[in-house]
């Protein structure tokens, strides 16, 4: 940290109590990460109860998608500390074991923006990678799971197609499927439908919200505020590596108590 | 210029015997093991430990910075003198080889680094080390990318191999020149090598494209 850093978070940030009773899934406390001069997170804190579906939200370069990497193991941050469900406690104060970044990656599953499915197989084969190759899970077991997966979000019939037969909606429910697949206690999304034509955003969110409405824990990152009003517990708006506010979706969407966070949302509503 | 057909059609067979039992045979073993070697040393290039990376890059530079036939003349008439003994078959292979690694390991290396890092990423979401990312989701891709360079490698070690009748392999050029020095015909029977590493060319490109359009249909486009 460099003498110019503030010690703490920015003013006004309240630490939020949960909003609901059960114990977090997730605790991240002072979560830093810089990439050379460029401090990205100075100091996140979050807490992800189980069975909530919180959003981030911020302006672009805010540093949301870093959080959710950092929580993958895709990017390891400089200082902080990562508690799951209680059971994994990770701080990033000295460097994490390839086990530890294992483990880490064993509890949370993420879809990316633009899918990352992989090119040279099948959907099936995209949904059953994982869990076989290195859950080492039974194929057979996997496979029945897996087509139940794909039937959920509607692409029962596209078991067999590859990646580059499919629409951009349709690649991105696979890439949901295959993040369940891996059986996360934690999903992640990193701006899901933001690579989407308009008329194939529905399709997706629509996926995204049954899986809120059945329990799974989510934090998605997103420019979908009337979706995020909708779905999520808790919305989180970050500004420049910071947690400016965090609360209820009604009241950080519609009242917001920061400045911040009322130029953003009044932006995103209506950018004319 | 006189061309004695008759010599053409008793030559016909010696030379393409050469090619059969001399050239391929020379130039599928030197390609395998070259791309094993390219292999290996593409993986150390991109391994991010500076003494593995080092190593290969001097050995690439050596390769690509000196003469094949000098490779080759190092290898079979320089060896003996350290004590080395090789005969020709496994001289020609191993100097092959090795010059194959050297190209087709800058080949490898940029194929790889061709694969969207988002790959990379997605397999280790998965929960994949990075040994089963490669293995399983970067060099499948790679291979794709790397066919048509490599295919160009193929046939020019092909070619090459006519290199190997200075250290008496009994290859498809060597054939020619056993016969052209025996009947002193020599534009007709170096012609006549000439098309006949033409149409083992020829087969080897239409192969090429078979092999392209079948890993095609698994590729982003």
């Amino acid at each position: 940290m460099s003498p110019t850093d503030p010690p703490t978070g920015p003013p006004g940030d309240v630490f939020a109590a949960p909003l609901h009773d059960g114990a977090p899934l997730l605790r991240v406390d002072g979560l830093r990460k810089s990439f050379g001069d460029n401090q990205v997170l100075k100091s996140i804190d979050l807490s992800v109860d189980r069975g909530d579906v919180v959003a981030l939200i911020g302006p672009s370069g805010s540093g949301k998608t870093t959080v959710l990497r950092c929580l993958n193991g895709l990017e390891v941050p400089d200082g902080g500390t990562v508690d799951v469900a209680g059971e994994l406690h990770l701080d990033f104060a000295s460097p994490l074991s390839r086990k530890q970044v294992a483990a880490l990656r064993d509890r949370s599953a993420m879809v990316f923006q633009h899918y990352h499915l992989f090119p040279h197989m099948t959907v099936l084969q995209n949904v059953i990678e994982g869990p076989v190759q290195v859950q080492r899970r039974h194929r057979e077991e996997v496979v029945t799971e897996a087509e139940a997966l794909l039937a959920r979000v509607g692409l029962a019939d596209k078991r067999d197609s590859h990646p580059a037969e499919l629409s951009g909606g349709q690649q991105q429910r696979v890439g949901i499927v295959r993040a369940l697949a891996l059986r996360p206690q934690l999903l992640l999304f990193d701006e899901p439908t933001s690579a989407l034509d308009p008329e194939l955003v529905g399709d997706v969110l629509t996926v995204i919200k049954e899986l809120a409405d059945e329990g799974w824990t989510m934090l998605i990152v997103t420019h979908e505020l009337a979706f995020a009003r909708e779905v999520a517990d808790q919305v989180v708006f970050m500004d420049e590596g910071y947690v400016v506010e965090r609360g209820d979706p009604s009241v950080v969407l519609r009242e917001p108590r920061e400045e911040r966070t009322r130029q953003f949302v009044r932006r995103l509503l209506s950018p004319f | 210029m006189n061309i004695d057909w008759h010599l053409v059609g008793t030559s016909l067979w010696p030379i393409v015997r050469g090619g059969l039992l001399g050239t391929i045979p020379l130039t599928l073993a030197s390609f395998v093991a070259g791309l094993l070697i390219a292999l290996v040393v593409a993986l150390m290039r991109i391994s991010g430990r500076a003494p593995l990376s080092a190593v290969a890059r001097v050995y690439i530079s050596v390769i690509r910075g000196t003469p094949l036939l000098v490779q080759l003349f190092v290898i079979f008439y320089g060896l003996p003198s350290v004590g080395v003994t090789l005969s020709p078959w496994p001289s020609a292979i191993i100097a092959f080889s090795l010059n194959v690694g050297g190209y087709a390991a800058e080949v490898i290396r940029a194929a790889i680094l061709s694969v969207p890092k988002g790959q990379w990423e997605a397999a280790h979401t998965i929960g994949m080390s990075r040994r089963q990312a490669l293995r399983r989701i970067i060099l499948p891709q790679a291979a794709r990318v790397s066919v048509p360079p490599l295919s160009n490698t193929f046939i020019s070690l092909v070619k090459d191999t006519s290199l190997a009748s200075l250290i008496l392999v009994a290859e498809l050029f060597r054939k020619a020149q056993e016969v052209a020095a025996f009947s002193q015909e020599f534009m007709v029977l170096y012609l006549e090598a000439a098309a006949v590493y033409w149409v083992f060319c020829l087969f080897l490109s239409a192969g090429q494209n078979l092999v392209e359009e079948r890993l095609d249909r698994y590729v982003a486009h």
